[in-house]
């Protein structure tokens, strides 16, 4: 699912919009999409839509322009070795020829970050950054759940969680695509 | 390895120096490279591993410490449970700790200022905004698949760590040295798995999970095991007096990982290896002379040292490669979400308006509480009493001992230089036979303060003191007076009585006499012993003494 959700996505980003889908034009939208040409832009839904009438918060007509191949970075390839090490470290199954072609699109769409220009603009940390950070008073809340959380558990022995002796290293490459052929 | 006894290293020691005369006188090169040699691959207990070859310069050790302190605190760092060391199995679990979705972290305040304290003792600089990050890595003890920990901008950087290190034969030297601290930052711990290998299974106890830790991390500036450990006994010690942890590395209060390489000096540094499992000071120590001997001896034959982990097994004092760890990690450090930057001020006025006063954590108020640590301890005991440096040194690490001897001192006119003998020699002594704490004495202060006195003001002499020492040790219910008074131990003050004794030891010993007449003045301390042991030791050695040279010359 992630496979073809992204895929869309990249095929947008970089051609134009498809002639099927309908546009319908807002008053307040023509003067913000002459404004903006050159670069990625956020969205701006909340000024936008203040005057015009109870209509839907989406732009109908992308803001956006499409970026040229030209601007990017070379498009990365991801190697076998690499897609290895990705799935010993996250466990995902993408060991395929759709899911590396997948990763590699989705790699291309974010390369269009790199036309924004950055310089002077601090690096965001979170997006709480302009929020305090609530400290808790040192005092004990919670606890004495045992039986609850031990009843989540598929197998338990006298109150411990079981689990397999120690972690289990992922199959090697060769035997591991006898597998994902399916 | 030969085990060697310390009577074989002492041989070779004086051989050594006898090899060096004769370098000195004939310049033989050889001899003493031969001699070194021996030395070294016998002899453990050199504080600094040495191989010579010809022509290349000696390879040292190069040791750096990663310490997990894990913090005193009631409640868990990102959640409400108890923080307790025994307790039936995942009862202190909370559903974050747990990782039930749904959960987000809350930052637990007395962690933070615990972690400020401690940078504020360690000469750090304090972040003003730190930020949270995740650490990705899976382990069953781990069940969030990720420990949330700081690594891009740790609560405090920079910092110094000064320690003492004695040397030379009797120990009696200090050094000081300092490590650097390259940065503290707060983390969560991982829970606790045993090992079932019968039923090839692990089981996971998560009441550990989520407890704060402070990870100090220190630049590699140790050269040998004996320093490591001299550094982290240090640390035990100021963080007992800050409060901001137990050091207790038995209960896994204080978790020390040590990386360990060796190199030339002025080439780069080694390929480095980490010893985890190291539960007490002396196996620290242990462990890394071992893994420093063993990367030399696998350069000297020519292999490579891998860069791997490896436990320590302290049975066999060696390390052995761990089976789980395969090779260099990726944990994939990413911000962590749930968390904004943590701010933290640096005093009352730099606070905005609109903040609330409970939810700030000021660095001023903090350096206010900072208590006296063991350093300027040290520095006091030695300024006010007059001892010496190395006794401040034991005053300051066994627990409650400072307190004992500053309690006699006040009770007894006795100069402090005479009541740390006592306490040295006589309480630590019986203490460390029997293995016991300060706290476990039989005799309190006023006790030793009744009998310390008894010996100034003359009424029993110090070799009958010690006696009635041992006595009140085995019956702690007596005092000093009564046992005195049982024994018969008051000093003999009569003169003619000494007199009397005196006499009766010269004309027993005709021959000693003249040999003293002759000009050999030691054997005046064989016709003392004589008169102690006749006396039962009841005597002033000083008045002894004096009388038998009267006599005899």
């Amino acid at each position: 699912m992630f496979c073809t959700f992204c895929k869309r996505a990249a095929w947008t980003a970089i051609r134009p919009p498809h002639p099927r889908c309908k546009v319908r034009e807002l008053p307040a939208l023509r003067t913000f999409t002459s404004a903006s040409r050159t670069s990625w832009s956020r969205w701006k839904h909340e000024r936008d839509s203040s005057t015009s009438t109870p209509e839907s918060k989406v732009p109908q007509m992308p803001t956006w322009e499409p970026i040229a191949e030209s601007q990017l970075p070379p498009p990365t390839k991801v190697s076998p070795d690499l897609v290895d090490k990705l799935e010993r470290l996250a466990l995902v199954d993408f060991g395929s020829k759709e899911g590396v072609d997948c990763l590699e699109k989705a790699i291309r769409y974010a390369d269009q970050l790199h036309v924004v220009n950055t310089d002077g603009v601090e690096p965001m940390d979170s997006v709480l950054e302009d929020r305090t950070l609530y400290l808790r008073a040192d005092t004990v809340t919670e606890g004495e759940r045992a039986e609850e959380l031990l009843k989540l558990a598929k197998q338990t022995v006298e109150e411990y969680f079981v689990a397999p002796p120690g972690n289990i290293p992922l199959p090697k490459r060769e035997e591991r695509s006898a597998h994902s052929e399916f | 390895m030969a085990a060697s006894s310390s009577g074989y290293s002492k041989m070779l020691f004086s051989l050594k120096i006898y090899a060096n005369k004769l370098q000195n006188l004939y310049h033989i090169d050889t001899f003493n490279i031969i001699i070194r040699r021996i030395w070294t691959s016998g002899s453990k207990n050199q504080i600094q591993p040495k191989v010579k070859t010809r022509s290349l310069p000696q390879m040292v050790g190069v040791v750096g410490l990663e310490v997990h302190a894990q913090i005193h605190s009631r409640s868990k760092l990102f959640s409400g449970s108890h923080v307790k060391f025994m307790a039936p199995p995942n009862s202190l679990v909370s559903h974050f700790d747990a990782s039930l979705p749904g959960t987000l972290p809350v930052l637990n305040r007395r962690c933070v200022e615990a972690a400020v304290m401690t940078g504020l003792a360690l000469n750090c600089t304090i972040n003003r905004k730190s930020l949270f990050d995740r650490k990705h890595y899976f382990y069953a003890d781990m069940p969030a698949g990720y420990q949330i920990t700081q690594q891009r901008l740790p609560i405090a950087v920079d910092g110094t760590l000064v320690y003492s290190h004695f040397e030379g034969r009797k120990r009696n030297q200090v050094l000081t040295r300092s490590v650097r601290i390259k940065q503290i930052q707060l983390e969560q711990d991982s829970g606790k798995s045993l090992h079932d290998d019968e039923r090839s299974q692990t089981l996971i106890d998560l009441n550990r999970a989520g407890v704060g830790l402070m990870e100090l991390v220190m630049e590699p500036d140790m050269c040998c095991g004996e320093e490591a450990a001299a550094t982290i006994r240090e640390l035990q010690l100021i963080l007992q007096a800050l409060g901001t942890c137990q050091a207790n590395m038995a209960e896994g209060q204080l978790r020390v990982d040590a990386n360990v390489s060796v190199h030339r000096p002025g080439d780069p540094l080694g390929v480095r290896t980490e010893v985890k499992n190291i539960n007490s000071v002396r196996h620290l120590a242990k462990a890394i002379d071992y893994e420093i001997q063993r990367q030399m001896e696998v350069l000297q034959s020519g292999g490579k040292v891998l860069n791997e982990t490896r436990a320590f097994d302290s049975r066999s004092g060696n390390t052995i490669p761990m089976r789980d760890k395969e090779g260099l990690q990726d944990y994939r450090f990413m911000p962590e979400p749930n968390l904004p930057p943590l701010y933290v001020y640096e005093s009352d006025a730099c606070v905005p308006a609109d903040v609330d006063p409970a939810q700030v954590v000021v660095i001023d108020r903090i350096r206010a509480q900072v208590p006296e640590l063991p350093p300027a301890r040290r520095v006091r005991l030695v300024e006010t009493y007059g001892i010496l440096l190395e006794h401040s040194f034991t005053l300051v690490n066994e627990d409650g001992l400072m307190d004992y001897f500053e309690t006699v001192v006040q009770m007894t006119k006795a100069e402090p230089r005479k009541v740390i003998g006592w306490v040295m020699k006589e309480l630590m002594g019986n203490l460390n036979l029997q293995g016991m704490k300060v706290a476990q004495s039989p005799i309190s202060p006023h006790a030793l303060a009744e009998l310390i006195n008894l010996v100034e003001s003359g009424h029993v002499s110090s070799s009958a003191a010690k006696q009635v020492f041992q006595e009140m040790w085995k019956v702690p219910e007596k005092t000093a007076g009564q046992i005195v008074k049982e024994l018969d131990l008051w000093m003999i003050n009569d003169r003619e009585e000494l007199w009397r004794t005196c006499q009766g030891v010269v004309d027993r010993h005709p021959e000693e006499v003249q040999i003293i007449r002759a000009g050999n003045k030691k054997v005046l301390n064989k016709l003392m012993g004589e008169v102690q042991r006749e006396t039962k030791g009841r005597t002033d050695p000083v008045q002894v003494r004096a009388i038998l040279e009267d006599m005899t010359l």
